[in-house]
Parts: C-alpha cells; sequence; structure tokens
C-alpha cells in the first residue's frame, strides 16, 4: 500500500445519537456542510500527474491508424495509450459483460468511445496532448433506429452477436381469446426519451502505483467489488494486488454502477510508475457514463365496461445503445413490471433491449420500472376515460393486493394497500385554486408575454411498483465487519463495510443500527474499501435492505459475544441480559455494570454476510417465475398549472403516499422521496439527451435541463409502515419508487389540464401548444 | 503571463503566482488547496462553486483570479468559526437539506449571501413590496436560490433550513410565510 493521499477518506464518528426510528443525523453530515467532506475530485497527492480521454466524434466509424507521436512528444506529456497498451483483457462490462473496449480498437461504436490515454503534468497540457493525437477514421453511417434493431434481420450489425440483447416475453392466459371478451379496447404508443442521471459530482478518481506491482484505486464509485471484478482481469492484476477506497461519492443514481475512469487511470499510473487523477469535466460526463435507456412502447388493453382489465398486449423496445451494460437487467425489469400493480388475467409482453449506435444505456433509478410505469399509467388514465370512470377509481378496480399475482405469477406475499393508498391520496387537501391576478404564481413568472388568460388547471395520479434489491435469481448479499471495543473509556463499535454511500444515508443507518443492536452510543463508520466483502451496489433501493441486514447480523453477533462475556461475569443467563446506553441491563436485577467495564481489553469483532430469499429466473419463454426479492409501492398526486398558450407546465404541488414497510429515519425517508419525486418531474417536462444520428445534442448544464429549486413544488407525503416480513425490521427499500410514478402523475395532470394526448416524456412546451 | 497576486482565503492572505487565465475555482483548488467549491460543470451553470467575494456571492469558476488580487473570499469552510458551524450550516444539518453533498458548500455561501441581499433590502422578481423591507418566504428562497443545483432534489429541505434558519421564533409554523428580514442572522 502507498502513501495516502491529501483529502483521502478518513473514519468518520457518528455524533448525536438515534437508533432505528430515529431521525439521527447523517454521521458525514457536518463535513458535508463545512465544505470539508472530500470528494473523489478533491483528492490531491504531491507530483501526481493528470490524466485526459480521447474519444470518438464519431457515433460509428473503422479506426484505420492511431498515431501518438506527436502528443508524446509535447512537452509535459508523460505517456500516451492506446489499446495496445491494455496490460490484460481488452474488454471490461458491468456484471460479467465484458464487451466494452477499455480502449477502441478496429471500431467505434457509440459518439465519446474511449480511444486513447495522455497522462502530463498539467490537466490543460494533457488536453491538449489529446488534439496532437492523429486518428484516421472510414466513418460509417451510424445504425441508430431501435426499432429494426429489434425486428428487421437485414438490418446492420453493431455487435457481431446480433442486435437483441434480450428479449424477455411474458405470457399469461390467451390474450387473443380474451381480446373477444373485451367490451372496451384501450391502445396507446409511447416514449421516453433518453434522461441523465447528472450527478453534480463528476466522474474522478486517483491512481497511485505501489510497490508490490499493484495500485491503489481512489474511487467514486457504486460497487467497489464489481469494479474489481472488471479492472483486475483488463490490468492483468490478481485483485488482492489492487487496493480500492471509496472517494467522497457526488450523487450516483445508477451513473457510477459501469466503469468510468478506473482502469484508465490505473493504467496511466502504472505505466508512468506517478499518482495518477483523472477528472471529467461536464462535457466529457454527459459521455463518460450509460444513460437511462429510451423506450418505444405500444400498449393495448381491453377492458369490461365497469373497467377491470382482460387482457394487456404489450410491445417495449429498449434502446441500450453500443454495449450491453446493463440492459438485460432492465428489459428483466421492464418485463415483469411492465403492466404494474394490476390483475390483469390475460397478459402478452415482449420487452426487447438492443444494440444501437446511440449512446450506451444502462442502470438509472428506477432501472426498468420508470420507462414502463409511464406507458402502464398513461393506459390507465385512457381506460378511465374509455369507462367514464375517475383515474383513481379505474385503478383502485384492478388494484393488485397482497396475495395477488403479477403478470410473472409471482404472488405478492407481503401487504401492498394500493387501493387505500389511492384514496389517501385522493383525500389529501389540495392546493389553493391558481391566483391569475398574480402574475408571480404563473407558470414562467412575471417575464412572460401572456397574463394568465390561458392557465388550466390539472390533476394527475401516478401509481409506480419497484422491486426492490437485484431480481431473477441473482444472490447480491452484502458483508459486514463490526467491532467493538473501548476506547477512551467508552464502548465504541466500528463498522465497516464496501458499500457506497451516495448521499441516501446508509452511514447514518449503519451507526443507528449499531446503537440499537448493541446498546452503545458511539459509532464509528470506516472507510468503505475492498479488505471487506462485497457489499453488493447502490443501486435497486438495496443497501437499507442489504448492507443495513449485514450490519444487524453482524451487530448481533458480536451482541452474542458480549452477552456471553456478561453472562459469566455477572452470573446471570444470557436471555436476562440486554444493553442499553452503554450499560449491561439485567431484567431481573437492573443495571448490572457498564459495557466499558464488562470488555476491559477485550474487542469482539465479527462479519457477517446476508442474503435475502432467493429468487428465480424468468423463464424464457413464459416470463413466468418468482423473480423478485421485495416489492414497494409509491403513489403520486400531481397538481398542475399549465399556461396552453405559452405550453409552460408549472407543477404547483406533488402529493406522495408510500408504503416502505418500517420507518427506519423518517428525515433521510423523506430526502428520498423528495428526490426521487425531482428527478421524475425532470423525466416528465425537461430531461433528455437529445441524440440526432447518434450525436448528443446538449452535452451541458445550459442545454440539458434539470430541476432547480424553482421547479420543484412543495411536497405532502404520506409514509405507510406495513412491514415486509421477510426484510430487516420489515423495511421497503425507498430510493427508487417515488422515482417512478412522479413522472406519469405529472403528465397525467398535463392532460387533466389541456386534454392533450400526450404519448411521450419530457413533454416540451410545443407539445402542448402544437408548433412543434 | 504569470501574475502575483494575494487573496484573502477564509481569513488568511494567500499570495499566489499563477497563470492570468486561471479561474478562481482553479486557483482555490488546485493552487491554494481549498476544495470547498466544487467544480460541478465549470460553466456557471451548477452553482457549486459558489463563494463569497467581498461580501457578495459569486460563481467562482467564472471570474478569473487576477481579478481578485486583494479580495476577501470566504468560502463554506471559512463561514465556520472558533470551529462552530455558521447558522446555515447547521440549519442545512438539522433539516436534512442535502444527501450527497457535493453541492452543499456552494448551497450554503450562496444562501448566506442571499440573507445579506434581503437584510440590505435588495428585491427579487418575486419581492411583494419593492420599498419596504424583504420579507422573506418561501417564494422568495426558491427565487433567490434557483442558480444553484442539486441533483438530489433537497430543494424542500432546502427551503425548511432558510425558513427555519430566518424564523422569527419556534413558533412559526412550518409552512410560515413570512418572517421580518431584520431579524435574519447572516
Amino acid at each position: 500500500m502507498s502513501v495516502a493521499p491529501a483529502r483521502a477518506p478518513r473514519d468518520i464518528a457518528a455524533p448525536g445519537g438515534g437508533g432505528v426510528g430515529d431521525s439521527a443525523l447523517r454521521p458525514d453530515g457536518v463535513l458535508k456542510v463545512r465544505g470539508e467532506f472530500a470528494y473523489s475530485s478533491d483528492l490531491w497527492i504531491d507530483g501526481m500527474l493528470w490524466g485526459a480521454t480521447l474519444r470518438s466524434p464519431h457515433p460509428r466509424a473503422k479506426i484505420l491508424s492511431i498515431d501518438t507521436s506527436e502528443a508524446l512528444a509535447h512537452p509535459g506529456v508523460w505517456t500516451v495509450l492506446t489499446h495496445e497498451d491494455v496490460p490484460g483483457r481488452k474488454h471490461f462490462g458491468v456484471d460479467h459483460t465484458w464487451d466494452q473496449p477499455v480502449l477502441a480498437f478496429d471500431e467505434v461504436r457509440h459518439q465519446g468511445e474511449p480511444i486513447a490515454l495522455v497522462a502530463a503534468d498539467h490537466p490543460e497540457t494533457a488536453r491538449r496532448a489529446l488534439e496532437k493525437i492523429r486518428i484516421e477514421y472510414e466513418v460509417l453511417e451510424p445504425l441508430t433506429d431501435a426499432r429494426r434493431a429489434a425486428f428487421d434481420p437485414a438490418y446492420p450489425r453493431v455487435q457481431p452477436r446480433g442486435n437483441v440483447a434480450r428479449h424477455q416475453p411474458v405470457r399469461v392466459g390467451d390474450v387473443d381469446a380474451a381480446r373477444e371478451l373485451a367490451e372496451v379496447v384501450v391502445s396507446g404508443e409511447f416514449q421516453v426519451g433518453m434522461q441523465d442521471q447528472a450527478f453534480l459530482g463528476p466522474e474522478s478518481g486517483l491512481a497511485i502505483p505501489a510497490e508490490d506491482g499493484g495500485v491503489d484505486l481512489y474511487v467514486a464509485t457504486q460497487w467497489m467489488h464489481n469494479d474489481l471484478e472488471q479492472i483486475g482481469p483488463c490490468l492483468g492484476l490478481a485483485e488482492d494486488k489492487i487496493r480500492m477506497t471509496l472517494s467522497g461519492v457526488g450523487g450516483a443514481f445508477g451513473g457510477r454502477e459501469d466503469l468510468s475512469m478506473q482502469i484508465h487511470a490505473a493504467m496511466l499510473a502504472l505505466r508512468t510508475g506517478k499518482p495518477v487523477k483523472i477528472v471529467y469535466n461536464r462535457y466529457e460526463s454527459f459521455f463518460g457514463h450509460v444513460h437511462r435507456h429510451p423506450a418505444q412502447m405500444r400498449y393495448e388493453y381491453g377492458a369490461t365496461k365497469d373497467g377491470r382489465i382482460v387482457y394487456a398486449d404489450v410491445e417495449i423496445i429498449l434502446d441500450g445503445g453500443a454495449y450491453t451494460s446493463s440492459t438485460k437487467n432492465v428489459v428483466g425489469n421492464a418485463a415483469s413490471l411492465a403492466v404494474g400493480p394490476y390483475v390483469i388475467p390475460n397478459v402478452r409482453i415482449d420487452a426487447y433491449g438492443v444494440y444501437t449506435n446511440n449512446p450506451p444505456c444502462g442502470a438509472m433509478r428506477g432501472f426498468g420500472a420508470v420507462q414502463a410505469c409511464f406507458a402502464f399509467e398513461s393506459m390507465m388514465d385512457r381506460l378511465a376515460d374509455a369507462c367514464g370512470l375517475d383515474p383513481v377509481t379505474v385503478r383502485q378496480v384492478n388494484a393488485a393486493a397482497e396475495g395477488s399475482a403479477l403478470a410473472t405469477g409471482q404472488i405478492i406475499w407481503a401487504p401492498l394497500p394500493m387501493a387505500e393508498m389511492l384514496q389517501t391520496a385522493r383525500e389529501l387537501p389540495m392546493p389553493a385554486p391558481a391566483d391569475t391576478g398574480d402574475l408571480r404564481d404563473l407558470p414562467g413568472g412575471v417575464s412572460q408575454t401572456t397574463h394568465g388568460e390561458g392557465v388550466r388547471r390539472g390533476v394527475g395520479y401516478g401509481v409506480g411498483l419497484k422491486n426492490i434489491c437485484f431480481s431473477e435469481g441473482y444472490d447480491d448479499y452484502s458483508t459486514a465487519r463490526v467491532r467493538l471495543e473501548v476506547i477512551g473509556g467508552e464502548p465504541v463499535a466500528m463498522v465497516h463495510t464496501a458499500a457506497a454511500e451516495v448521499g441516501q444515508g446508509l452511514v447514518t443507518l449503519e451507526a443507528q443500527i449499531a446503537r440499537t443492536e448493541l446498546g452503545v452510543r458511539r459509532v464509528v463508520i470506516q472507510p468503505a474499501d475492498n479488505r471487506v466483502g462485497d457489499a453488493g451496489s447502490s443501486s435497486a433501493s438495496r443497501q437499507s435492505y442489504m448492507t443495513g441486514g449485514a450490519v444487524m447480523t453482524a451487530c448481533q453477533a458480536v451482541r452474542e459475544g458480549m452477552a456471553a462475556l456478561a453472562a459469566a461475569r455477572f452470573g446471570h443467563a444470557r436471555d436476562d441480559l440486554s444493553f442499553t446506553g452503554d450499560k449491561v441491563v439485567s431484567e431481573s436485577a437492573g443495571v448490572l455494570g457498564t459495557i466499558a467495564e464488562l470488555l476491559g481489553d477485550a474487542v469482539i469483532e465479527e462479519t457477517r454476510e446476508y442474503h435475502h430469499r432467493p429468487t428465480t429466473g424468468m423463464d424464457p419463454v413464459t416470463g413466468r417465475g418468482d423473480s423478485h426479492a421485495q416489492l414497494a409501492l409509491c403513489v403520486h398526486r400531481a397538481v398542475v398549472d399549465v399556461d396552453v398558450d405559452l405550453g409552460l407546465v408549472k407543477v404547483v404541488e406533488l402529493a406522495a403516499v408510500q408504503d416502505v414497510g418500517r420507518i427506519l429515519n423518517r428525515v433521510a425517508l423523506e430526502g428520498q422521496i423528495h428526490g426521487g419525486s425531482a428527478q421524475g418531474l425532470g423525466l416528465a417536462v425537461m430531461e433528455e439527451i437529445v441524440v440526432e444520428n447518434g450525436r448528443v445534442r446538449n452535452p451541458s448544464f445550459t442545454d440539458y435541463l434539470i430541476p432547480t429549486i424553482l421547479d420543484m413544488p412543495p411536497m405532502r407525503l404520506e409514509i405507510l409502515e406495513n412491514a415486509d416480513p421477510r426484510a430487516p425490521y420489515g423495511l421497503r427499500g425507498a430510493g427508487e419508487p417515488s422515482t417512478l410514478s412522479s413522472t406519469p402523475a405529472i403528465v397525467a395532470a398535463i392532460r387533466d389540464a389541456t386534454g392533450l394526448a400526450l404519448t411521450r416524456v419530457p413533454v416540451r412546451p410545443e407539445h402542448i401548444t402544437g408548433s412543434s | 503571463m504569470n501574475a502575483r497576486i494575494t487573496l484573502r482565503v477564509d481569513g488568511r492572505d494567500r499570495p499566489v503566482a499563477l497563470d492570468t487565465r486561471t479561474t478562481l475555482l482553479d486557483a482555490l483548488r488546485d493552487r491554494l488547496s481549498v476544495t470547498s467549491p466544487k467544480k460541478g460543470c465549470d460553466h456557471g451553470q451548477c452553482g457549486a462553486c459558489t463563494v463569497l467575494l467581498d461580501g457578495r456571492r459569486v460563481v467562482s469558476c467564472l471570474i478569473l483570479a487576477v481579478a481578485c488580487d486583494g479580495s476577501e473570499v470566504v468560502t463554506a469552510q471559512g463561514l465556520v468559526e472558533e470551529g462552530e458551524p455558521h447558522p446555515v450550516q447547521r440549519a442545512f444539518l438539522e433539516e436534512d437539506g442535502f444527501q450527497c453533498g457535493f453541492c452543499t458548500p456552494g448551497q450554503i455561501c450562496s444562501a448566506v449571501g442571499m440573507l445579506q441581499e434581503v437584510k440590505a433590502g435588495h428585491p427579487s422578481q418575486v419581492t411583494d413590496d419593492l420599498t419596504g423591507p424583504v420579507t422573506l418566504d418561501d417564494e422568495e428562497i426558491r427565487e433567490r436560490l434557483s442558480g444553484n443545483l442539486c441533483r438530489c432534489g433537497a430543494y424542500v429541505n432546502i427551503v425548511a433550513a432558510l425558513r427555519e434558519e430566518t424564523a422569527p421564533s419556534e413558533e412559526t409554523s412550518p409552512r410560515a410565510e413570512t418572517s421580518p428580514s431584520e431579524e435574519a442572522e447572516s
């Protein structure tokens, strides 16, 4: 191990108190508000070099030659690397996909694909040197039509193995027979644009060559151990030669599940023998990570006159871009959740993930469920209109509940009070009507050219069902090591995991769990690194469940050790003993002593893995299977004002009703619902990476708009606690469900205000004014 | 071309020789090891690099360091006095006005600058009375902080933090719309 850089992560003492259920403060919060929390872009070590990446300007081209000589001769440049310099495996890919070149050779398949690397003594020098790398291309017409990629055998191949990464059907009953029974048929074609995670802390990290020939990597990532499984083979290094430490993560939202600069920085460091830092700028960040899959979806529902759905016929095409990334799993989610939390006796679903020369797409908060949710909730509103029902009633009529089956046949094993949640959402107080006399309250504000004459109010509902944890037979376990010892006269629990704190508040929860399970006040969260076992990814809303579960079980093992000591010391039966407030307490005899006295010099350390209940795969023909580990539901009600003349939307209020199983930290939980709702709002009315013929047209925050504080309305939250009996403390993952349901709720509200069909998100002003 | 300048950063004089094309943000982060202002976009679009320059909030990525010679720069780190967080910092902490925290030093500097602007009576687009003292209601908070992006979407709690920070007493209801600006701590 080499010398640690400045602003490397360190132990964080969790201040104050608070066990499970309390709104404990974030252990890293004091550092964050003081500006002292070190993010990966803040890393520094004297003598370090700066790395930069040459990327393809073309979405599709053959690489005829690469000449690095002029760049190498540039003063201040230490090395220039190409695919020939990749020491080991030439491809990487999240979760064993292995199809993405570390550095492109022979062909580039998307705009922004990395081709060469430079290390120089100044970041500007590195960028100048990139301009001196000569590459000869044979530019080819990009293949960007996802529908043709899915269905046209004559369409040229982006990947040699074919253009369909995965086709997942789901079959229930007999759709064709049910079509005869339907009294009402509604159909629609829906599209979701390409959304970006747009985390504010750009991809960055520092690689330091070590004396043993290995490398120390400080990076912001979501899943260190999966990074490691890719980095090791590509560098040709055994995993024990790579020491990874999680540096401060400036947001993630799925965008850090795939590798970005990790292998590149390590290659430059190993070649030069110097530490190398890489930081993407905002422009590069738009090309430096995968995005949310754009979707084209065709839906047809048949129903009886009273609104009961008798069949669903669904086709979903997800554009995965040039490489696989998480596309296969995104398809699994879209297929299994294509009709959402509705009971439909006859179902035909075909979900496809395809390769094109568009930007690669992969994980983003909501992961395949977001796209389907926009379509099926739009369908529910169409059905309501066709049957003369209100949007809440039509959803209640078809609502799933505990004991009913998903389209995959999986029986819902835990409470799912969807009909009641919809009722709650409907009955929440409404915001005051628009004051069209006060220009400040209108969409767009006082600077607009209209004066409220075209402003219409609308109300809409959305329901989102999200799978929590990884699905389809994946054993995404987590590992925690907990050590209890006396420091400074007090018992201190040290919690060590490889789980990524990305802002969701996992470290807060780890401290709360340790306090509750061990009865101690002081908890220290150690930096996440790979000296402890795999924690799985900070995605799929899974860390409270999985790493929370691992910390809980490791703490319980430590508590057993304490109980054995205490039973021997005080002569009480173990089940008479408990630990609270740093004290050993007997149910029969009261306080027996302090934990500090009991422990003395003893150290109790336990490491535990936590696994959720096994799931099964989806049948490749019928889609049947118990594929999900947990389900979580969120209902949104959106209220909007729309200026129909200008096409401007103001989201007046968002109300959310979410079942979280058990509230572990109300403040942190509410933050997750706020944040998920905000990103859903972004998808509803503003966010899209505009891609034309394979090229990104808006890679900046001037042109890719994300919600500001002005766009985010006040929120009303109703949080339910119907425990999932399988999960630690009964909790349900809470990060994603609100991201699903806010988008269709807002669009439904805009439809309510305008009477327009609005089949595509984001809804743009020209969709409302009809001027597009 | 290089220039020798002195910035007074978080209460300390920091002489530095730098390329005249260096932004204030790069000077702070890469030359003076002051990393509390963050580089989220480097184009003045996100606000993560906001600092107080001679008391006014600015995005430090859009200013050349040479233009700041002799100026007082206060970053989020410099708002801490004698180890105690600034009241705005404490409010962000207590109201959970952040998640990943990357935008937070900029949000906090922006908020401190904003409170001073309110105290000085500068009206905004949503100010009711352009002549009197500004009442810092939720709309004013939103209007005045709209230059600072938070991708985690912690906006609801940021509004709550500043509402809390400017509240005249504990009796203020959570949806309080008014609080006399004179009592705003800044």
